[in-house]
């Protein structure tokens, strides 16, 4: 068993794990955490994407002694008091799920695009989101969703400009 | 204003995007405490005699509690083949002597930890003593799957000795074609799985992901030699299904007969390589078709031949060709038109329902049929439509095939999509380009289809479904219902229904589903039959409960109940005229439990249609196609949610054009599958498929009060010929007359090649 110390959801954790434990395993049986998904057994689908500092991992390939020293963020992670982060409200606003599997990993691979591209265009929402499998929507809400979440936190940061 | 018609975001997302659902995967419950995990052992080779299965090196690893075999289940039942197929032909629970297909369950590891499974299931050693696989749609009988049946052939659907020797008698132009509709995986993004604990009462409670609680809960009675009563399941959050899902797997029976046997709680979740290969396939069939009529576009007369390879067991692939045959003539007008079906069994996996399930085969089919005829008649194949679609009925058609189409009015829904497409523009494009030889050619592909929705099932006659809606005395409402939402988005649906009779907001309505000792009977969801069929028993119980109401409502004002006036707005009665002398629908509920049981029955199934249009780019030098624009009518009769029925088109649409274009489970000769995981699956991602454009088109039913038809399928029934009819398009001026699916580069390249080198030796 090894040491590992991190921070899921800005909570500091400090577990004992098998050095084999996947990371996604470690979030859902040892945490709770049961919003990221296993789809498949090849890291194709990214139903168990989650945020290793800031940036979209699929936690199906990361060993939870790999998180260890990092910052952890998922899907339970992203409301801040009880209102849905921008990127949440859009799936919603865009009806950008169906029966939800998909659907967490989706959002936090969203996040993750986001961060590294603000504004992206129709293609590069496509290329970004290729690892993230849906069977229900054939993409086209998820797409609308992503461009909307991009527009609203846009909107945001100008409204923030704009008051400083 | 009715909320009716209105686009009512989801009551069910938030759940989904902050805490995820509750899939079997994530069930935490005390009845579940301590349970043992369920591995299977799956035969890896196609077809071959077992002859031996040593379990002692898995016994012995750590954390391994049980080893079950054949031998250990043989009191359970063994499957019959579905529809009238050879009843030789009977599935056993684990593999006996035989194994008959890669992936089929031959044992059992029972395990304390997950982990110890994925370690333990190796060392189960089973000896094979390999057969030759029995493979494609005309396997010989040298080999027998089944010896006790004498054949590898299931069964008929229609006698191919009563198909007519003059039926093409007077045509100008016949065209015969076979055509492929391949094998695919539905693989839902949530793979399959149970729990399942037995009480000391005997009674076993079985959470299982389906489509439909009621009658998976029959199917383990009956494998299990249990009475219905001695079986509750419960159906937890779904991760999609498409058909997959309908019913128990044996997987689901055994998960239970562990449970027993060990008297713990056992658990079992599928890979997805387990799933792949173990969970049904969609489709796999093959279609031999002729098509003639007049040089100037008069089709007058088509045969479908079908063989439908049903894979090692007979499941749905024993009663899908019916439905094929039923949709033959599809929307069309065909004086003369017949088919027939032949069922094999091969060293597959076993064929079941995939969205559209038997019709999408029917119209992949007739719309190649109907451009082949068009090419070969020189005809846009627009026209040829036009000519021969079924004009505008309002009285039910009655086909050749026994189909009763209820209303329906194709030709205006092929005018919109091609108005909406800019078809005229198109097809100049496409001249345009062909004239200079561009490497990156258009392809311009349509289908008109017609399908059929909510067929029988249930109680009583006529397709049905029940509801129960009840009004508490806190001003809430709970909808129990007998369909299964796992994606539709039931939840808001069912409360727009309720809201509209009873005025109480739709967030203060609570939909429950899926638990058989809270709701013993129901169809589920497939089919597309829950809103025409379910929805309308919503309303039917809303209706319902304010006239009981209103009843008592009379009796405590001393008013006749006809002088009665219930406002919505205040969730109370009235006497007319007189404001004051109220009576709020709550405090009736405080009196008296105040709730509602109703069964809508329908007079028959509905046809939704439509028409496709899809817009291909092929590069004629690779043969990469893109597809650039889904241009859709899909007139499923009037629209209760927007957002919702277009979001069952979306994911129509996206999965049809995936069979069209990228999806195909691929066995090798020995029957070996190459397809058993999300790297080598070709699953469609976001980057393969454009936005999708919708025209709105609602043709109301008469067949219940709120007009509407199935919406779940018809997305994949006209985007699948759509977008196959556009890639062979793309290339026709080629020479290239047809291409099977999937189009990928390298079949569409080398039908340009073979279709060159056979225009040079007609020059030479």
């Amino acid at each position: 068993m090894t040491q590992i110390e991190l921070t899921v959801n800005g909570e500091k954790r400090s577990d004992e794990v098998e050095p084999r434990l996947l990371l996604v395993h470690y979030l859902r049986e040892l945490l709770g955490l049961r919003a990221a998904n296993v789809g498949c057994d090849t890291t194709s689908c990214g139903a168990c994407t989650v945020l290793l500092d800031g940036k979209s991992v699929k936690s199906c390939t990361v060993l939870a002694v790999q998180a260890s020293g990092h910052e952890v963020t998922t899907a339970e992670g992203l409301a801040v008091g009880g209102e849905l982060h921008p990127v949440q409200a859009a799936f919603r606003q865009q009806h950008g799920l169906q029966c939800g599997f998909c659907t967490p990993g989706m959002v936090m691979a969203t996040v993750g695009l986001l961060a590294e591209n603000p504004h992206p265009t129709e293609a590069e929402v496509r290329e970004g989101l290729e690892g993230n499998l849906c069977r229900c929507t054939g993409y086209h809400n998820i797409v609308r969703a992503v461009l909307a979440a991009a527009q609203a936190q846009a909107g945001q940061v100008t409204g923030e400009q704009v008051t400083a | 204003m009715s909320i009716l018609g209105t686009r009512v975001l989801r009551t069910e997302d938030p759940r989904f995007l902050t805490t995820g659902g509750v899939y079997v995967e994530d069930l935490v419950d005390e009845r579940l405490d301590g349970a043992c995990h369920v591995f299977f052992v799956r035969s890896p080779v196609a077809h071959a005699r077992i002859s031996g299965i040593d379990a002692s090196a898995a016994l012995a690893a750590p954390g391994v509690v049980a080893v079950f075999t054949a031998a250990d289940v043989a009191d359970l039942p063994t499957i019959p083949p579905s529809g009238p197929m050879n009843k030789h032909m009977q599935q056993p629970m684990l593999a006996t002597d035989k194994v008959r297909y890669v992936g089929e369950p031959v044992a059992v590891v029972v395990v304390e930890q997950p982990y110890q499974g994925e370690d333990a299931l190796e060392l189960v050693a089973v000896d094979y003593e390999p057969l030759p696989a029995v493979l494609g749609f005309d396997p010989s009988d040298d080999t027998l799957l089944f010896e006790d049946a004498g054949t590898n052939v299931a069964g008929w659907w229609g006698n191919p000795a009563e198909l007519k020797a003059d039926l093409f008698d007077g045509c100008e132009v016949v065209v015969s074609q076979v055509i492929i509709n391949q094998r695919v995986a539905p693989a839902p993004m949530e793979s399959r799985g149970a729990a399942a604990v037995w009480g000391a009462d005997g009674r076993l409670t079985a959470w299982i992901p389906n489509q439909g609680a009621q009658g998976t809960k029959g199917g383990l009675a009956r494998m299990l030699n249990l009475e219905p009563s001695q079986v509750r399941v419960i159906t937890p959050d779904v991760g999609g299904a498409f058909g997959a899902k309908f019913g128990a797997d044996r997987e689901h029976v055994i998960v239970a007969w562990v449970a027993r046997e060990l008297g713990r709680p056992a658990r079992w979740s599928e890979t997805r390589y387990e799933n792949l290969i173990g969970m049904t396939h969609g489709r796999a069939q093959q279609h031999t078709i002729t098509i003639g009529g007049s040089r100037d576009g008069d089709v007058l007369a088509y045969r479908l031949e079908v063989v439908q390879d049903a894979g090692a067991y007979v499941r749905a692939g024993g009663f899908l060709p019916m439905l094929t045959r039923l949709m033959t003539s599809g929307p069309y007008d065909i004086p003369r038109a017949e088919s027939v079906a032949k069922v094999v069994v091969t060293s597959t996996t076993p064929i079941g329902a995939y969205r559209g399930a038997g019709r999408p085969e029917a119209s992949a089919a007739l719309e190649r049929a109907i451009d082949l005829f068009a090419a070969e008649a020189g005809l846009d194949p627009a026209d040829v439509r036009r000519k021969n679609l079924l004009p505008a009925f309002t009285e039910p058609h009655r086909t050749a095939f026994g189909a009763l189409y209820d209303t329906g009015d194709y030709v205006t829904g092929l005018e919109r999509a091609l108005a909406a497409a800019g078809y005229v523009e198109l097809r100049a494009e496409q001249a345009a380009r062909r004239a200079r030889g561009d490497v990156r050619q258009l392809g311009i592909g349509l289908a008109s289809y017609v399908e059929i929705t909510g067929m029988g099932e249930g109680e009583g006659s006529g397709p049905n479904e029940n509801a129960t809606v009840e009004v508490r005395p806190d001003g809430t409402a709970t909808i129990l219902t007998g369909t299964s939402p796992h994606g539709q988005g039931h939840q808001t649906a069912w409360a727009m229904l309720a809201s509209e009779e009873l005025g109480i907001p739709v967030e203060k309505i609570t939909l429950k589903w899926g638990d058989t000792d809270l709701i013993p009977k129901g169809g589920g969801t497939g089919g597309s039959r829950s809103l025409q069929l379910g929805g309308a028993a919503v309303r039917q119980a809303s209706q319902e409960l304010i006239e009981e109401a209103r009843q008592r409502a009379a009796a405590q004002l001393e008013a006749s109940p006809a002088d009665l006036v219930y406002d919505k707005t205040k969730t109370s009665f009235n006497v007319a005229g007189d404001p004051d002398a109220a009576v709020p629908l709550t405090q009736l509920a405080e009196q008296e439990r105040l709730l509602i049981r109703a069964v809508f029955t329908g007079p028959g199934a509905t046809f939704p249609f439509g028409t496709h249009v899809a817009v291909v780019e092929v590069d004629a030098e690779t043969g990469k196609p893109t597809l650039l624009r889904m241009i859709t009518v899909d007139d499923a009769g009037v629209v209760l949610n927007p957002l919702l029925a277009e979001g069952q088109r979306h994911g129509g649409i996206g999965q049809g054009a995936a069979q069209a274009m990228v999806e195909e489970v691929v066995y090798d000769t020995d029957g070996n599958p190459l397809t058993t995981s999300f790297a080598d699956y070709p699953f469609v991602s976001a980057t393969e498929l454009p936005s999708f454009e919708l025209v709105d088109s609602q043709t109301p039913t008469t067949y219940n009060p709120l007009g509407v038809k199935g919406i779940g399928e018809a997305g994949s029934i006209g985007s699948t010929p759509a977008v196959q009819n556009a890639i062979v398009d793309a290339v026709a001026h080629l020479g290239v007359r047809h291409i099977d699916m999937p189009t990928t580069s390298r079949r569409i390249w080398q039908a340009i090649r073979a279709a060159g080198q056979h225009s040079e030796s007609e020059h030479a």
